[in-house]
């Protein structure tokens, strides 16, 4: 086939032009590209690289060590303990099996354990680190740190752990920390990043939960360079955070441990106060709970050991416990009647064991009745019918004795970095009308003036009104000395503007409650005279009395059920005339003030004020054996805070 | 024109072909293909052994070859394109049945433990044939439509094979680089405007046909459209590699980085950082010049094939130039465009640079008959 030479010269030319406009798009389309990446790499440029820093740079938070909790001597409640750990990741170990077989033979790992870890380690990327096991003790953490070069990819870490080393001294004062949970986060307003750190604790009660603005400190953070998948490539930046400020407590951990000894396996609450400046020396709730197993994570089963338990050890009862105060209420009774002029120290009541009203009699405790009696005879002998005849007396009633009360430090609540702080209750008739819709009746008066019937108050208040009693002040409980090594700024207590005479009669008929032979708790005196004791026994009812019981009179106590059996109480002031301490103490189905709960308040203060264990001397003769063999048999903590070898659970 | 006339006129012969052979070309394809070392050696945060030195040895294999082809007379290619199009048309079946799956795709045979993708090497016997075809073919019947039907036949037929593979990527290359030979040809431009008008109803029908039962492309095809229009919906998705590609190229700046300082790469956000989207690297760490002059080698390659195919009297010569042209500009408008988010990711290698073998030794191959058609010009 030939062509012709015009015909290849027209299709050469045609050829020509049509590679040259293909040329053309060519170089149009790389102006296009060139344009693009001008865009991208100079004008876009500052945006893009933004977003490559954000790719690589992630910011860790360093979680600050949490202030510690001392008390007021600076010893230990709440530190932080070294957690030895060991982690292990699936890139550094390869065939993580044979290793972790290695392993548990270096430290306790059960085939629960060994499930967990595969079944992490299958579900995270190869670098994540899994946890093989916490809180190790240190041999096996240092038999796993010996023996690293045959355990490929498994690494020994130490991080930092709650601890409380007088663990159940302090369970209802300090409280316990732990992991933050969804509901806290929803209830914290901006909440401060650290927070998200997984696993982070905070306070979740007590102290360490209402002082933990003070206690968690300031985050720190680094600077980590990632990879795409988040792998830590290395670190760029470092900044410290700052640590929490440790508090210092006015709880004397030696006077608490004596007395959570002493209060044994008693439902039980006792409170030290020292009567001057309010400081709160020891807040014992029995029976307790171990704080570190909340720390650590709490197993279901020691869980339910605890709230099943009748004697309630989570409840934290002085502050959370309010009782009817029973006779320790008639302070407050004889205070109102003295400072509405209805009653002088001459006045006088005939006891015939019991009072009329209406058609209602209400017994005195002693069936016999006490005869005729003044206010100190009154208080000493704890006669009920002399409180009942002077609390409807013109100027005296509901509305005043309560008024007393709140000025005496009851039915309120102070303000304590306690949780669960109950009121009380100063019942008024305003507050029966709007709770009952019920006019207020001269019966509930009477049982007021006793303490009975509405009137509750918690033994801190009752520690508070033992306080302001002794002293005449307005003192306020205070839990907090110092915070980050600085006092905690506290007033002076200002009068309670009650008349000073008024105030010496209700003391000497508390100091002949014990020091008496007629008195109700004479068995509980004090026989040192630098330390003798005022105070006041209460036994209050946790049931009805029924009008069989009213006309048989009072069954014994020890007839009944545990939790039907009475109340014990007794406040305490010592030593009677320089007083120094005040003291609640309250057991509850304890039985009789008198002889349950007055020798506890005596040990207590005798412990307090001589800041060692009471000498037997201090007891009256006949009880020395008793009390030598019980001082003897208290478990009390070594200097370290340890409890003894042989009585360690 | 036959066998005789290349006789009759003059065309170097033995050690004189050396000093007719475009060595300014082979200087610019070496010096695109030492950026793309350097980039590998970078990327494997500076190991040579991981990516570079393969590179080099495959560079170096393909450039022999390249070289043989160069000395061979351009007339004993021509004449073995029939041969060479049907042996690789009957490869592209082979791999439907015996083929390695990989990538989701079947693109490749396993001779001797090479990798040969049939795909690649059709992108160069589709041009040489087609070159042939229209040498042979009379002028005046080259609009006619029975003539055209052939090589449109020659061209969708192969293209066919590879969209089942599926290879999308590979069969645009297939169907523009076949379609710019046609027109290089001569053939009336009213068929390519019917195309173009006829392909725009087709793409229009593709979407149309979308989650139907019927679909004609997969779903991650599809996805890969979606994630083109709009990457930023999906970041951590099916725009993720799009989305980090561009962090890596806009974050260089006008003079990047600085040399394996390039966190996008080094850190591994990049996808298929040392294939497909090694150009991010580069505009990374050498920023907007670097990224400006590797498109002016570019360019300046384009420039030396453009004009040779002009300057070649040999019809067959031209349009294979001119086709393998129109291959190589694809290579790279079509990858630079996917990396800096003007196109879909359609899985495209950048030309001399990406690493992998069978782009490099096919490029290699058509750039030694490009070579070999300077060479062996008629004077």
């Amino acid at each position: 086939m030939r062509r012709t030479q015009r015909d290849t010269d027209e299709a050469s030319r045609r050829m020509t032009r049509r590679s040259l406009f293909m040329g053309g798009c060519m170089a149009a389309t790389l102006a296009v590209l060139g344009a693009r990446m001008r865009f991208l790499g100079v004008e876009e440029s500052d945006q893009y690289r933004l977003l490559a820093e954000e790719n690589r740079i992630n910011i860790q938070l360093i979680p600050p060590a949490r202030g510690l909790i001392l008390d007021r001597n600076g010893k230990l409640i709440a530190g932080n303990e070294q957690n030895y750990r060991v982690v292990i990741t699936k890139e550094g170990a390869g065939d993580v099996q044979a290793v972790l077989n290695r392993l548990s033979h270096l430290i306790p790992l059960t085939a629960d354990d060994m499930a967990r870890i595969t079944r992490d380690i299958g579900r995270n990327s190869a670098f994540v680190p899994i946890p093989v096991a916490d809180r190790l003790s240190w041999e096996d953490f240092s038999k796993v740190a010996l023996n690293a070069p045959a355990l490929p990819g498994v690494t020994p870490d130490v991080g930092l752990s709650r601890v409380y080393p007088r663990d159940t001294d302090f369970a209802h004062v300090v409280g316990y920390v732990g992991p933050v949970s969804e509901k806290d986060l929803s209830e914290i307003e901006d909440p401060d990043p650290v927070l998200h750190i997984p696993k982070f604790q905070i306070g979740k009660v007590g102290v360490e939960r209402w002082m933990e603005d003070n206690l968690r400190g300031a985050a720190g953070n680094k600077k980590i360079e990632v990879n795409h998948v988040g792998r830590v490539m290395r670190e760029l930046e470092r900044s410290e955070g700052l640590a929490g400020a440790d508090l210092r407590l006015t709880i004397d951990a030696d006077i608490q441990n004596f007395i959570q000894a002493r209060l044994g396996d008693e439902s039980a609450s006792c409170v030290v106060m020292d009567v001057n400046s309010g400081d709160i020396i020891a807040a014992v709730s029995s029976p307790s709970f171990d704080p570190n197993l909340f720390v650590r994570g709490i197993s279901t089963a020691n869980y339910s050991l605890l709230t099943e338990n009748d004697h309630r050890p989570l409840a934290n009862k002085v502050v959370q416990g309010v009782y009817p105060p029973g006779s320790t209420f008639k302070m407050v009774t004889a205070l109102a009647a003295l400072e509405a002029g209805a009653i002088d120290t001459e006045t006088t009541v005939r006891c015939p064991g019991y009072l009329e009203f209406g058609d209602r009699r209400f017994h005195c405790w002693k069936s016999g009745g006490h005869g005729r009696v003044d206010l100190v005879q009154a208080l000493a002998e704890s006669c009920d019918v002399y409180f009942y005849d002077v609390a409807q007396r013109a100027g005296v009633g509901i509305d005043t004795i309560s008024a007393m009360g709140q000025r005496l430090g009851l039915g309120q609540r102070h303000a304590l970095p306690m949780s669960a702080i109950s009121e009380g209750l100063m019942p008024t008739k305003a507050w029966k009308q709007e709770r009952y819709k019920q006019d207020w009746r001269i019966g509930d008066t009477i049982n007021a003036s006793i303490g009975q019937g509405y009137v509750l108050a918690s033994p801190l208040q009752l520690a508070v009104m033992a306080s302001r009693l002794a002293t005449g002040l307005m003192v306020e409980p205070h839990l907090v000395r110092e915070v980050d090594g600085k006092p905690v700024d506290r007033p002076d207590p200002q009068p309670l503007g009650i008349d000073t005479s008024n105030l010496v009669v209700v003391r000497e008929g508390m100091a002949e409650v014990v020091n008496s032979q007629e008195g109700t708790s004479y068995a509980a005196r004090i026989v040192n005279e630098a330390m003798l004791m005022a105070g006041k026994s209460g036994t209050s009812q946790v049931r009805n009395i029924s009008a069989a019981e009213r006309e048989t009179g009072v069954v014994g106590n020890a007839d009944l059920p545990w939790n039907r059996r009475d109340h014990a109480l007794f406040v305490a002031y010592a030593p009677q005339d320089a007083p120094r301490y005040a003291v609640a103490v309250v057991v509850e189905h304890g039985g009789g003030g008198s002889s349950v709960a007055a020798p506890i308040a005596r040990d207590a203060l005798l412990r307090a004020i001589t800041g060692k264990l009471p000498d037997p001397a201090d007891y009256p003769a006949n009880q020395k054996a008793r009390i030598e063999s019980m001082l003897e048999g208290l478990k009390l903590r070594l200097p370290d805070g340890t409890l003894p070898a042989d009585t360690r659970a | 024109m036959s066998f005789l006339e290349y006789r009759v006129k003059f065309a170097p012969a033995g050690f004189q072909k050396v000093f007719y052979v475009n060595w300014g070309l082979y200087l610019l394809i070496i010096a695109t293909a030492a950026i793309g070392w350097l980039m590998l050696y970078s990327i494997a945060g500076g190991n040579i052994d991981t990516w570079a030195r393969p590179q080099m040895e495959r560079f170096g294999l393909g450039m022999v070859l390249a070289l043989i082809i160069t000395f061979t007379p351009i007339w004993f290619w021509r004449s073995m394109s029939g041969a060479g199009y049907i042996a690789t048309f009957i490869l592209l079946l082979f791999v439907q049945f015996v083929g390695q799956i990989g990538m989701g795709a079947q693109r490749w045979l396993e001779i001797g433990g090479f990798r040969l993708q049939p795909s690649e090497l059709m992108k160069v016997t589709l041009v040489m044939m087609l070159a042939t075809y229209y040498d042979w073919l009379d002028d005046k019947k080259v609009s006619r439509p029975l003539w055209v039907l052939i090589p449109v036949l020659l061209i969708v037929v192969p293209t066919a094979l590879v969209i089942l593979q599926p290879n999308l990527g590979t069969s645009v290359m297939l169907l523009v680089a076949g379609a710019a030979v046609m027109f290089a040809a001569g053939v009336s431009l009213w068929y390519f405007i019917a195309v173009l008008a006829i392909v725009g109803g087709a793409v229009a029908g593709v979407f149309l046909a979308r989650g139907t039962p019927w679909q004609f492309l997969h779903d991650y095809q599809y996805r890969r459209i979606d994630t083109f229009l709009d990457p930023s919906a999906d970041p951590l998705g099916a725009g993720y590699n799009i989305m980090q590609a561009k962090i890596a190229l806009g974050s260089g700046g006008w003079t990047g980085k600085g040399f394996m300082q390039g966190t996008q790469s080094r850190l591994n956000f990049l996808p298929e950082k040392h294939t497909d989207f090694i150009f991010t690297t580069l505009g990374e760490e050498f920023g907007f010049i670097g990224a400006i002059s590797l498109l002016t080698l570019y360019g300046l390659i384009l420039l030396f094939l453009i004009w040779a195919a002009i300057q070649n009297k040999d019809r067959f010569s031209s349009l294979l130039i001119v086709g393998i042209a129109a291959n190589f500009f694809l290579y790279l408008a079509v990858n630079l465009a996917m990396v800096m988010g003007l196109a879909p990711v359609v899985g495209v290698p950048l030309p001399f640079l990406s690493y992998g073998g069978s782009a490099t030794l096919v490029l290699l191959l058509a750039f030694g008959l490009v070579q070999s058609a300077i060479v062996h010009r008629l004077r």
